[in-house]
């Protein structure tokens, strides 16, 4: 870690003294806030075995974690896949030599980014069910995707626009030089590296796409966290069902980003490189600020 | 559009989202602060309890912080920020917007500090500075100026992230919405209403962390 170095001198006697101090700080004020957590579960009866065990059992995982999860996972990537192509078609509308095509797909992709993916849903949950879209029992799901396909479509887009931009310029030079249209050089020589160096921010979007399907409680989706609200009524163990809950999701979605790491090492060892912005941290972790 | 703006408290709605967003940021702020200086001290614990912090708040969905809040903080364990019911809602939505956020505030932070070549710390040293000198002089101020994107980002996501506070009952944009929505049926009107409420707060920001960040970027 760069940070580290940059920071601070190799320490000498005094200041190993020191971290040692601080680090008994440390564990002493961890310990007692984890303390202090526990009594306060303790106080409200939530440590009894009878809350957790039921975890053990398997009909609590087939009935209700299993199918939570299947929830979490049939939007996420629905809306992943769905996301994928709008933002290919916008990303490349960004890039379009027209200038009317270009500034409708601008206007279209900020739009989509500055608005909260609660407020799309909300939106297409009440449309779906006015004008009968889908047959009712699709309209939280189909709300669900249309919120996180425009939200992540449109940043994607953007990340194939910054992809295709970060591309040296020698690249559409040489395909310009060897007679290719601007077209067949942007699909043929541009878009093939750009989609590559993206592939460590689509890993990453997923990331945001299954947090994000967590908004679906408030549109009646049953994902994981509406399963475990459920779950928590059942057994009168809402505490514990959330903190599962959080488990699995915090689980899955370390996993992800590690994928997400492991793929970008992948890319930048055969020489592409991942779209970065200004501050040099990689589109990944920024994208990854929704909710 | 106008027949929605004279019946319901629109106004009103974005000015609860907007204390949100204000009260949660500064929140979000100093607990982020707190949490990148334990991830980049040079003590292991503390950059271990910095790192679960992070890795715990990023992965988790900010409406099942949400959710927990009211349901399982205020309802069972008794954790009542204050008596009346909508106030102890807001609240804890503060309470978890700063919590969630800090997360991001941290990694922000910490990628600002990660843009300072190492060797601007040893061209500080080797000129005599002292350590307390090095990070006042040359670090910090470099740090500061890469993490304006970055933060950025952040506080715009964070003003989005507050709809999520209609979860549990806070009279914010969503919820007024979802209450629009269910007595008029969803017209698109009224999406545009609330959308463009959310533009009007974001992309002027947008513009001008962007122009920051040009303005401040430390050349290389």
């Amino acid at each position: 870690m760069t940070a580290q170095t940059a920071l601070f001198d190799a320490p000498g006697p005094r200041a190993r003294r020191r971290h040692a101090v601080l680090t008994a700080v440390g564990g002493v004020v961890a310990l007692g806030l984890l303390v202090l957590v526990l009594r306060r579960m303790a106080d409200a009866q939530q440590l009894q075995a009878s809350l957790w065990s039921p975890f053990l059992t398997g009909t609590v995982w087939r009935e209700y974690l299993l199918p939570g999860l299947w929830g979490t996972f049939r939007a996420a990537v629905l809306s992943v896949l769905l996301a994928g192509v709008f933002g290919l078609v916008f990303g490349i509308g960004r890039l379009s030599a027209h200038r009317t095509v270009r500034w409708v797909s601008g206007v279209v992709v900020e739009f989509f980014r500055a608005v909260p993916v609660l407020i799309m849903m909300i939106f297409a949950f009440a449309l779906y069910a006015h004008n009968q879209v889908f047959d009712s029992s699709l309209n939280p799901l189909a709300a669900v995707v249309t919120g996180l396909t425009l939200y992540n479509g449109s940043v994607l887009a953007e990340l194939v626009r910054s992809g295709v931009h970060g591309l040296p310029r020698g690249q559409t030079e040489a395909g310009l030089s060897i007679g290719l249209t601007p077209a067949q050089t942007l699909r043929s020589v541009q878009l093939p590296q750009a989609l590559t160096a993206m592939l460590p921010a689509l890993v990453g979007q997923l990331v945001v796409v299954l947090k994000d399907s967590a908004l679906g409680y408030q549109i009646t989706y049953t994902e994981l966290l509406s399963w475990s609200k459920i779950l928590g009524s059942a057994y009168t163990n809402t505490i514990p069902a959330y903190l599962v809950a959080a488990v699995l999701f915090i689980t899955v979605n370390y996993a992800l980003t590690r994928v997400a790491g492991l793929v970008e090492r992948r890319v930048a060892r055969r020489g592409g490189r991942a779209p970065r912005t200004t501050a040099g941290e990689p589109a990944v972790l920024q994208d990854a600020t929704a909710t | 559009m106008a027949d929605v703006l004279s019946r319901y408290d629109v106004l009103g709605a974005f000015w609860t989202t907007i204390q949100l967003a204000v009260l949660s940021s500064v929140g979000a702020l100093l607990l982020g602060t707190l949490v990148a200086v334990l991830r980049v001290s040079p003590i292991r614990v503390l950059q271990l309890l910095g790192t679960g912090y992070v890795n715990t708040f990023r992965n988790t969905p900010l409406t099942l912080l949400m959710v927990f809040s009211l349901l399982g903080a205020t309802y069972i364990l008794g954790l009542s920020l204050a008596a009346d019911i909508g106030a102890n809602a807001f609240r804890w939505a503060v309470v978890m917007l700063s919590v969630y956020h800090a997360a991001f505030v941290c990694e922000a932070l910490r990628s600002g500090v990660n843009t300072v070549p190492i060797g601007q710390a040893e061209a500080a040293r080797s000129i005599g500075l002292t350590f307390g000198q090095s990070l006042r002089e040359v670090i910090l101020p470099q740090a500061f100026r890469g993490a304006v994107a970055p933060l950025g980002s952040v506080l715009i996501a964070l003003i989005k992230n507050t709809t999520v506070a209609a979860v549990i009952g806070v009279s914010d944009a969503a919820g007024l919405m979802s209450e629009v929505v269910e007595n008029e049926t969803g017209t698109v009107s009224v999406f545009l209403v609330f959308a463009l409420g959310f533009v009007v707060l974001t992309l002027p920001l947008g513009i001008l962390f962007t122009s920051l960040s040009r303005r401040l970027a430390v050349r290389r």
